[in-house]
C-alpha cells in the first residue's frame, strides 16, 4: 500500500455479510479500510476525530465511528454498513421513512443516521422522541436542524 | 422590462411532496460525493499549512520530501501563477484572483493560521502527509490582528503591505481597511434630534462556520492537451470554472468541473481552496490528484463568516412610528478584502419603514481566514442588533414590541436602507400570522424547578437573488422527460426543478428525471446560493417547459395534419381547437415522435435582476438554568413568507435548518481565538455546533404571498431562517431572566456573568 509502512495486518472481516480477506496497514483506520480498501464509500468522513458521526458503522452489533477503529481491530468481527441496509426485498423501512418525511437535505449524514438509528430500533423497537433525540446526539447533522430526522426515526419505529 | 406573473392556486404538481428522485442513492450510500471519486493511477495531495497567522517566511526546504519514496510532487508559492488583481463577480459575491490565489498559497508572506505554503503528493494519503512533515519552512513571526478594533487602532500591524483600501471613494494605503461603503437618506440628525424616544447600542459578535459535514475536497487531472478536468464538491460549477481558470490564468474553455454531490456548503462551498492545487499538483505528477480537507483545516482556512462591532441608534416618535436610524458596521474579512458589508447594509433596516436612514460599513482585514458567504451572509448579524435594539427599545417606552413591528413594517414601496424600493412582500403578512399563531397565544407555561423560562421573537429578511441559469430538456419514448441542469443539488432541487417541468407539462414528477451535469453538457448557471435556485433555475425550467410544449406542437400539427397554430395544449392533452374530439397526450405523443420529425428537445436559459424579498419571523421559548446558565431552547415556531412553496418539505427543512443554525450561532458556536492569532477550538467537539438533544421539534408556518416575478409565485427560502434566531434568543434570554446580552455567543459562560452582576 505505501512505500513507508511497517508490515502489513492479516484480517479475515465479514462485511454486510461478505467475508473480506485484506491486508491493512497497522495505522489504516476502519474508516479508510472500507473506503479505499474495500471500496465501500457510503461511510463518510467529516472530521476524523470522532465528533460528527458521518463514519458510523455496526461492529459485532455495536456502533462505533470507523474514523476511530483500526482496520486491523476488526479482524475476526462483523462490520455492517449503510451499504447492507437495504435487502434484495427493498429498502429498510428506516431508509423508506427518510425518503418520505425529507429526511435529508445534502445527504452526507444520512448513512451515519441510518446506520446509528438501525442500532436503536434493532434494540428499542418503540423509542421516545426523548429517545431518539439521545440515541442520535452522535450524530452532526447541519442541514436539517433534525426536526424531519426524528420524525423518520418514528415513523419507522410504528412499522 | 421585467415579466411579472398573477397567482395561480389549482396547481397539479406544485405543493405536493414526490420523494426525490437522488434520494435512493443517498439513503443507500451509493451516491458519489467529491471524496468518494476514485480514478486509476490515483495518487493524494496534502498542504503544508502555516502554524502561525502571520509572518514572513524566511525559507522553504522542499528536499527531504522530494527525496521520499512515493512522493510525486511537491510544489510552493512560487509554483503559482501571478493572478491579476481583478474583480470577478461569482453571483453571490466576488473573487479577486490575485487576492484568491494569495489565500491558496503563500507567496512571501503567511496571513493567517494554516496558511498552505507548500503542498505534497504521493502515493496515498499517508505518505503525503508524512512528506509534508519534511518540508522545513522557517518563518518571521509577526504580531497578529484578530479584531477590526485593533486592526484600525493607530499603528496596527498591516496585514497586506499592498492593499489599497476605499474610504467611501478616497484611496488609502498602509491600512487595514479595505472598504467604507455609506448610504443616507432624510434628515437623519433632525428626525433623531427630534425623536420622542431614542436608543443606543453596540453589539459584537464572533466569526462563526458554515459548519458543513462534508470537508472540501478535489480530483484533478492536467492532461497532455493542457486541458484540466476537476472533479469537486461545489455550489457552482461555473463559478469554480471562473475562479480555478483565474487562478490558473488559463482560458475557462480548458477547464471542465464536474460537481459530485455536495455535503452541505451554506455559501462556504462557493470559494475553491483545493481545486488549483490539485491541478498544479497533477500537471507536475502527470497523474491524477485527490485532495481531501482535515477538520482543522476546514476550520482554520475556510469559510467562516465576519465577527465584528456594530452600533445601532434608533429614534421613535411618541406615537411608536419609527422616525430615524443609524448604523455602524465594522465587519471582519478575514485575510484578504471582502467581508460582506454591503448585504448587511441592504438587510439592516429591510423589515422596517423608516423615514431617515444612514448605515456607514467597513470592511477591514485581520490575520483570521477569509471569510466567505454563510447562509444570508451579513444579515444574521445586523438582524442580531437592529432586532436586539427594537425590543429594548418599546421596552423604555412600554410599547407592545409585536404591534410595535406591524406598526412600523415594511410593505410594498418602503425603502430600504440602501435605496432599493420594496415590490410586493410578505412582511405584513408573517407578522399577521405571527401574532394569530397558536405559539405567540400559547401561555408560557411552568419551567422546570432551578430554571426560568422565557419568550422571545424577531424579524429576519434576505433580499434572495436570481442571475443566470440554464436548462435543457429531452423527450423519451416512453413519455419520461430528461432534464439536465447546471444547479447542483445541495438539499432537494433536482426534486423541485422536475416539479417545474411536471407542471407544465402535464405530467408526474417522477416522469421527469433530472441531471445535474458538468460546465461541458448545459449553459451557464450561477451558484447554488443566495436562496436564488428554485427561483431562477425553476424559471428556466418554466422556459424550456412551455418551449417543449411549442416544439411539440408542431410534431402534433404532422399528426393531424393542420396548422400548430390550431393545436391546443392543457394539463397534458393536445387537443385540436377545430375538432375538440380529436386529442393525444403527452405520453402518445412521445410514442409517436420517431415518426413525426424525431427527437424533440428544448433549452431554458434566465438571468434574473430581481428576485422577490424573504421575510420571517421566528418564536422561541427557553429555559436557563439559573444555577449554570444552560439555556435549552423548548419550543420553536419559524413563520417566513415563501412565495409559493414548490416541494413543503423542503421548504419547512429549509426553515428548520436556517433556524438551528441560527440557534447554534445564539448560543454555543464561535471562533475562539487565541492572541496569536490561532483558533482554540477547531474540532467540532470544540466548536460546538447544536445536536438532537440539544433541540425541540422546530415548527413551522408557511405564509405564501406569491412572487409576481416568478411564473408560479416562488421566492428564495434558504437564507431568511437563519437571521431571526440569534436575537429571538437574545430576546428570550431577556424576558427569562432579566438581562440583555449584546455579544455572541450567548453561553452559559456570558449568561452567569450578566446574572451575577
Amino acid at each position: 500500500m505505501t512505500t513507508t509502512s511497517p508490515s502489513m495486518v492479516h484480517i479475515k472481516t465479514t462485511v454486510n455479510g461478505q467475508v473480506h480477506e485484506l491486508l491493512v496497514p497497522p495505522y489504516m483506520s476502519l474508516l479508510d479500510t472500507l473506503r479505499e480498501l474495500i471500496g465501500l464509500t457510503g461511510t463518510k468522513e467529516g472530521c476524523l476525530d470522532g465528533n460528527c458521526g458521518a463514519c458510523t458503522v455496526s461492529v459485532n452489533g455495536r456502533i462505533v465511528d470507523s474514523c476511530l477503529v483500526l482496520g486491523a481491530e476488526v479482524d475476526g468481527k462483523e462490520v455492517d454498513t449503510i451499504e447492507g441496509m437495504a435487502t434484495p426485498e427493498g429498502l429498510h423501512p428506516l431508509q423508506q421513512a427518510f425518503l418520505e418525511e425529507a429526511a435529508l437535505q445534502c445527504g452526507i449524514c444520512t448513512p451515519g443516521f441510518l446506520v446509528a438509528a438501525k442500532s436503536l430500533l434493532d434494540n428499542e423497537p418503540s423509542p421516545s422522541e426523548g429517545r431518539i433525540r439521545h440515541w442520535l446526539a452522535g450524530n452532526l447533522c447541519r442541514c436539517t436542524g433534525y426536526d424531519k430526522i426524528v420524525r423518520a426515526v418514528q415513523k419507522a419505529s410504528t412499522q | 422590462m421585467v415579466a411579472t406573473f398573477e397567482p395561480k392556486t389549482d396547481y397539479k404538481v406544485i405543493g405536493t411532496r414526490p420523494i426525490r428522485h437522488d434520494g435512493y442513492d443517498k439513503v443507500t450510500g451509493r451516491a458519489i460525493y467529491g471524496a468518494d471519486l476514485t480514478l486509476p493511477g490515483l495518487i493524494w495531495g496534502v498542504c503544508v499549512r502555516s502554524p502561525h497567522a502571520h509572518a514572513n517566511i524566511k525559507s522553504i526546504d522542499t528536499s527531504a520530501a522530494e527525496a521520499m519514496d512515493g512522493v510525486f510532487a511537491v510544489i510552493t508559492g512560487a509554483d503559482m501563477p501571478e493572478a491579476p488583481d481583478k474583480l470577478v463577480d461569482l453571483g453571490e459575491g466576488n473573487v479577486n484572483f490575485k487576492w484568491a490565489s494569495n489565500k491558496l498559497m503563500a507567496g512571501d508572506k503567511v496571513v493567517y493560521r494554516g496558511h498552505p505554503v507548500a503542498a505534497v503528493a504521493a502515493v496515498d494519503r499517508y505518505t503525503a502527509e508524512e512528506a509534508a512533515r519534511k518540508v522545513v519552512v522557517e518563518y518571521e513571526v509577526l504580531k497578529a490582528v484578530t479584531n477590526v478594533v485593533d486592526a484600525l487602532a493607530p499603528g496596527a500591524p498591516i496585514v497586506l503591505e499592498d492593499l489599497v483600501g476605499d474610504d467611501l471613494g478616497e484611496d488609502v494605503t498602509n491600512t487595514n481597511m479595505a472598504e467604507h461603503i455609506r448610504h443616507e437618506f432624510g434628515d437623519v440628525e433632525g428626525a433623531m434630534a427630534s425623536a420622542a424616544h431614542t436608543i443606543e447600542r453596540e453589539y459584537n459578535m464572533q466569526m462563526v462556520h458554515q459548519g458543513y459535514i462534508e470537508p472540501h475536497n478535489a480530483t484533478a487531472v492536467w492532461d497532455e492537451e493542457d486541458r484540466i478536468k476537476i472533479w469537486t464538491s461545489t455550489q457552482g460549477a461555473f463559478t469554480a470554472r471562473t475562479q480555478i481558470a483565474g487562478i490558473l490564468q488559463v482560458d475557462v474553455s480548458k477547464v471542465k468541473v464536474t460537481p459530485l454531490e455536495i455535503g452541505g456548503g451554506f455559501g462556504g462551498k462557493i470559494p475553491v481552496y483545493f481545486e488549483p492545487i490539485a491541478a498544479i499538483l497533477s500537471k507536475k505528477s502527470r497523474r491524477p490528484v485527490k485532495m481531501v480537507m482535515e477538520r482543522v483545516a476546514v476550520f482554520e482556512t475556510t469559510g467562516p463568516t465576519p465577527g465584528g462591532r456594530m452600533i445601532i441608534k434608533l429614534g421613535a416618535d411618541a406615537n411608536g412610528k419609527l422616525v430615524a436610524a443609524t448604523a455602524d458596521i465594522w465587519f471582519e474579512a478575514g485575510a484578504n478584502p471582502g467581508a460582506v458589508i454591503g448585504p448587511a447594509a441592504m438587510c439592516v433596516y429591510a423589515p422596517y419603514e423608516i423615514p431617515n436612514t444612514r448605515i456607514d460599513c467597513w470592511d477591514v482585514v485581520v490575520n483570521k481566514p477569509k471569510t466567505a458567504a454563510y447562509r444570508a451572509p451579513g444579515s444574521p448579524q445586523v438582524a442580531f442588533a437592529m432586532e436586539s435594539a427594537v425590543e429594548e427599545l418599546c421596552q423604555e417606552a412600554g410599547w407592545d414590541s409585536m404591534q410595535f413591528r406591524i406598526d412600523n413594517s415594511s410593505r410594498e414601496g418602503t425603502r430600504r436602507g440602501d435605496g432599493v424600493l420594496f415590490s410586493k412582500i410578505g412582511m405584513e403578512e408573517v407578522l399577521e400570522a405571527a401574532k394569530n399563531s397558536d405559539h405567540w397565544n400559547a401561555p408560557l407555561g411552568d419551567p422546570p424547578a432551578g430554571k426560568k423560562r422565557g419568550r422571545g421573537m424577531a424579524n429576519g429578511y434576505w433580499f434572495n437573488i436570481g442571475l443566470k441559469s440554464s436548462v435543457n430538456l429531452a423527450v423519451n419514448s416512453d413519455g419520461t422527460v430528461m432534464l439536465i441542469e447546471g444547479s447542483t443539488d445541495i438539499g432537494g432541487t433536482r426534486v423541485s426543478m422536475a416539479m417545474h417541468v411536471a407542471e407544465v407539462l402535464g405530467i408526474g414528477a417522477h416522469e421527469v428525471r433530472p441531471s445535474v451535469v458538468d460546465t461541458e453538457s448545459v449553459g451557464y448557471t450561477d451558484v447554488t446560493g443566495g436562496s436564488r435556485t428554485t427561483y431562477a433555475t425553476g424559471y428556466a425550467c418554466w422556459i424550456a417547459a412551455n418551449n417543449l410544449v411549442d416544439e411539440l406542437k408542431k410534431r402534433v400539427a404532422i399528426l393531424w395534419d393542420i396548422s400548430e397554430d390550431d393545436v391546443e395544449f392543457s394539463d397534458g392533452v393536445f387537443s385540436s381547437k377545430a375538432e375538440s374530439e380529436k386529442t393525444i397526450d403527452f405520453k402518445e405523443l412521445a410514442g409517436k415522435l420517431a415518426d413525426l420529425g424525431g427527437p424533440a428537445i428544448s433549452t431554458g436559459s434566465v438571468d434574473l435582476e430581481s428576485a422577490g424579498d424573504g421575510f420571517g419571523l421566528h418564536i422561541v421559548d427557553i429555559d436557563i438554568d439559573t444555577e449554570t446558565g444552560k439555556t435549552d431552547v423548548v419550543r420553536y415556531t419559524a413563520i417566513q413568507d415563501v412565495g409559493t412553496a414548490i416541494h413543503p418539505s423542503y421548504v419547512e427543512g429549509q426553515l428548520q435548518g436556517g433556524a438551528v443554525q441560527g440557534i447554534g450561532w445564539a448560543l454555543n458556536e464561535e471562533y475562539y481565538m487565541e492572541e496569536d492569532g490561532s483558533m482554540a477550538n477547531s474540532s467540532f467537539l470544540d466548536y460546538r455546533m447544536p445536536t438532537s438533544l440539544d433541540l425541540p421539534p422546530i415548527d413551522t408556518i408557511l405564509v405564501e404571498v406569491p412572487n409576481p416575478l416568478h411564473p408560479y409565485g416562488v421566492r428564495g427560502v434558504g437564507e431568511t431562517p437563519i437571521c431571526p434566531p440569534i436575537p429571538a434568543v437574545a430576546n428570550a434570554i431577556n424576558d427569562a431572566v432579566g438581562i440583555r446580552l449584546y455579544n455572541t455567543p450567548m453561553n452559559a459562560g456570558s449568561i452567569m456573568k450578566a446574572l451575577s452582576k
